[in-house]
């Protein structure tokens, strides 16, 4: 476009600039090397290393355990995708209950208020339990038996319970003057909610909302104690039957499979969304 | 080399679009520098290549005698030396104003609480400020909190001040009372380079004015010659639309 040229100062300063960049890529690598390498050999050259790669991390019993809990897996991947959707929906009815103002509504913001405390505090263990063996013990007509049903139900509510807090957090880290600005354009207060808290309280809340569905992925494995057959089970089945515990390294495998890629996932729109309305600001 | 800060033939662009094309300019100890010219005109760019917060593309910028455009140079080091005010104040909305000016001063420059927190209440005093010292940033109007903006900067007792539109963000009857601190500051010496839309404070104060057009340093001058007699029509063209019927 220009005549412009790179001055030989310039040109000097590109050259410093890479030995730099080179200089840093080698200390990263020599750090890599050397804290993995310490911990390779330290784990490897401890006294009992032989037995534990005898029980924990072997070859065969890898293979024969693969397939059962690879279907087990199937119901955990299922409850997670089935329970997802409903703890995003109810998080954040209760969140919005909440944030409620008008006053007919006073009723459901002290339902929201009872649900999340009595929800967030008792383990989920004992939800999954109470309700997979208790509802079915009930008889009464109509409700399902399923015990894999009420484990979900279980979930669900816990982690409702969960994620309806960081829905709050980010709804209220949402400045009032967006409030204010969207009313004075005559918008209604669930209309800004709709429409100018929540989808900027959505965005912030992504990397905690994350963490919780991180955390949804393994709780999954809880089921396994009220006898449905998910991954977890039919690790433990197997470690119990041939006095082997290779199988719950394989378990734990598929878990950090799992969420992997969504941690990816989650950078990945953060650095969009931080691109497109922060350009040129630092 | 007696001047405090030197620019030679900087150019800075973001892919291809080049935002600082051949800038030249020296600053020494006790000048006041007013960058003019229209918004998008390289100012802001210039001021943070100065502060090291921009990467340069070709040129040397030197600073007390040391060339600073060097990567190997530490940029600390020379923020240190430097103090900056932006146009949104970017005070830190979680400390009080007496923590925002005294941060840098213990963390950065080593000092005591008590030494830090003494040089604090000096210059709020001297700026109107004193009784905000506790209060947090948001309490305070644009005014106040750009002058409070201006004391963390001054608070490391920095050899060079940069100025970015400050007074932009304000409403007029508040613009005085910052342009009064820049004013006092200037009268006993210190040593500012500043983009500014004022102009009738740029022909006060500043001991060279230089515009600004697309990247380049179009002229230079004390603010007498490029107020009344610029040499380029397009100095003229701006100084004839933001100073309507001004007579100047």
């Amino acid at each position: 476009m220009t005549d412009w040229q790179p001055s030989p100062r310039e040109l000097e300063r590109r050259q410093v600039r890479g030995s730099l960049r080179t200089r840093s890529l080698l200390v990263a690598t020599v750090a890599m090397v050397l804290v993995f390498g310490l911990l390779v050999v330290g784990t490897v050259s401890s006294p009992g290393w032989a037995t534990v790669q005898e029980t924990f991390f072997n070859a065969d019993d890898a293979r024969e355990s693969f397939p059962a809990i690879l279907e087990g897996f199937w119901l955990n991947v299922k409850m997670f995708l089935i329970a997802e959707p409903l703890i995003l929906a109810l998080a954040l009815a209760v969140a919005l209950a909440r944030q409620a103002r008008a006053a007919w509504l006073l009723p459901a913001r002290l339902l929201a208020v009872l649900y999340t405390d009595l929800f967030r505090g008792i383990p989920t263990i004992l939800l999954v339990v109470l309700f997979a063996f208790g509802m079915p013990a009930l008889g009464l007509q109509g409700v399902p038996l399923d015990p894999f049903f009420w484990a979900l139900v279980a979930l669900v509510l816990s982690y409702g319970a969960y994620v309806a807090e960081v829905f709050r957090a980010g709804i209220e880290s949402i400045h009032p003057s967006q409030v204010a600005s969207a009313e004075a354009l005559g918008l209604s207060r669930s209309q800004a909610m709709r429409h100018v808290v929540v989808p900027q309280a959505v965005r912030r809340v992504v990397p905690p909302l994350l963490n919780d569905f991180v955390s949804l992925q393994k709780d999954t494995a809880l089921v396994s104690s009220v006898a449905i057959f998910d991954a977890m089970f039919a690790a433990r089945d197997y470690a119990a039957y041939n006095f082997n515990y290779t199988s719950l390294v394989v378990v734990a495998c598929f878990f950090v499979a799992m969420t992997v890629p969504l941690a990816r996932l989650t950078d990945w729109l953060q650095r969009r969304y931080a691109e497109r309305e922060r350009a040129g600001v630092r | 080399m007696s001047a405090l800060l030197e620019v030679e033939n900087l150019r800075k662009s973001y892919g291809d679009r080049v935002v600082l094309d051949d800038v030249d300019l020296t600053v020494a100890t006790g000048d006041v520098v007013c960058l003019i010219g229209s918004s998008g005109s390289g100012k802001s760019t210039l001021l943070r290549c100065l502060n090291l917060l921009e990467d340069i593309d070709d040129g040397v910028i030197s600073f007390e005698g040391h060339e600073v455009s060097d990567p190997r140079v530490d940029r600390r080091a020379v923020r240190g030396r430097m103090g900056m005010v932006f146009q949104a104040y970017n005070l830190f909305p979680h400390l009080s104003v007496l923590d925002n000016i005294t941060l840098a001063p213990r963390k950065v420059h080593g000092l005591s609480r008590a030494d830090a927190e003494a040089r604090a209440h000096d210059l709020l005093g001297r700026f109107g400020l004193a009784e905000h010292a506790r209060s947090h940033p948001d309490r305070l109007s644009g005014g106040q909190q750009q002058r409070v903006a201006l004391v963390r900067a001054l608070a490391p007792r920095p050899a060079l001040l940069l100025l970015d539109e400050i007074t932009a963000a304000l409403d007029p009857e508040l613009v005085v009372d910052v342009l009064d601190a820049v004013r006092s500051l200037a009268a006993e010496g210190t040593t500012m380079v500043l983009a500014t839309h004022e102009m009738h404070f740029a022909r006060d104060v500043a001991s060279t004015v230089c515009f600004l057009e697309q990247g380049r340093i179009l002229e230079h001058g004390p603010p007498a010659q490029i107020f009344t007699e610029p040499r380029e029509e397009r100095t003229r063209q701006f100084l004839g639309r933001v100073l309507p019927s001004s007579g100047a």
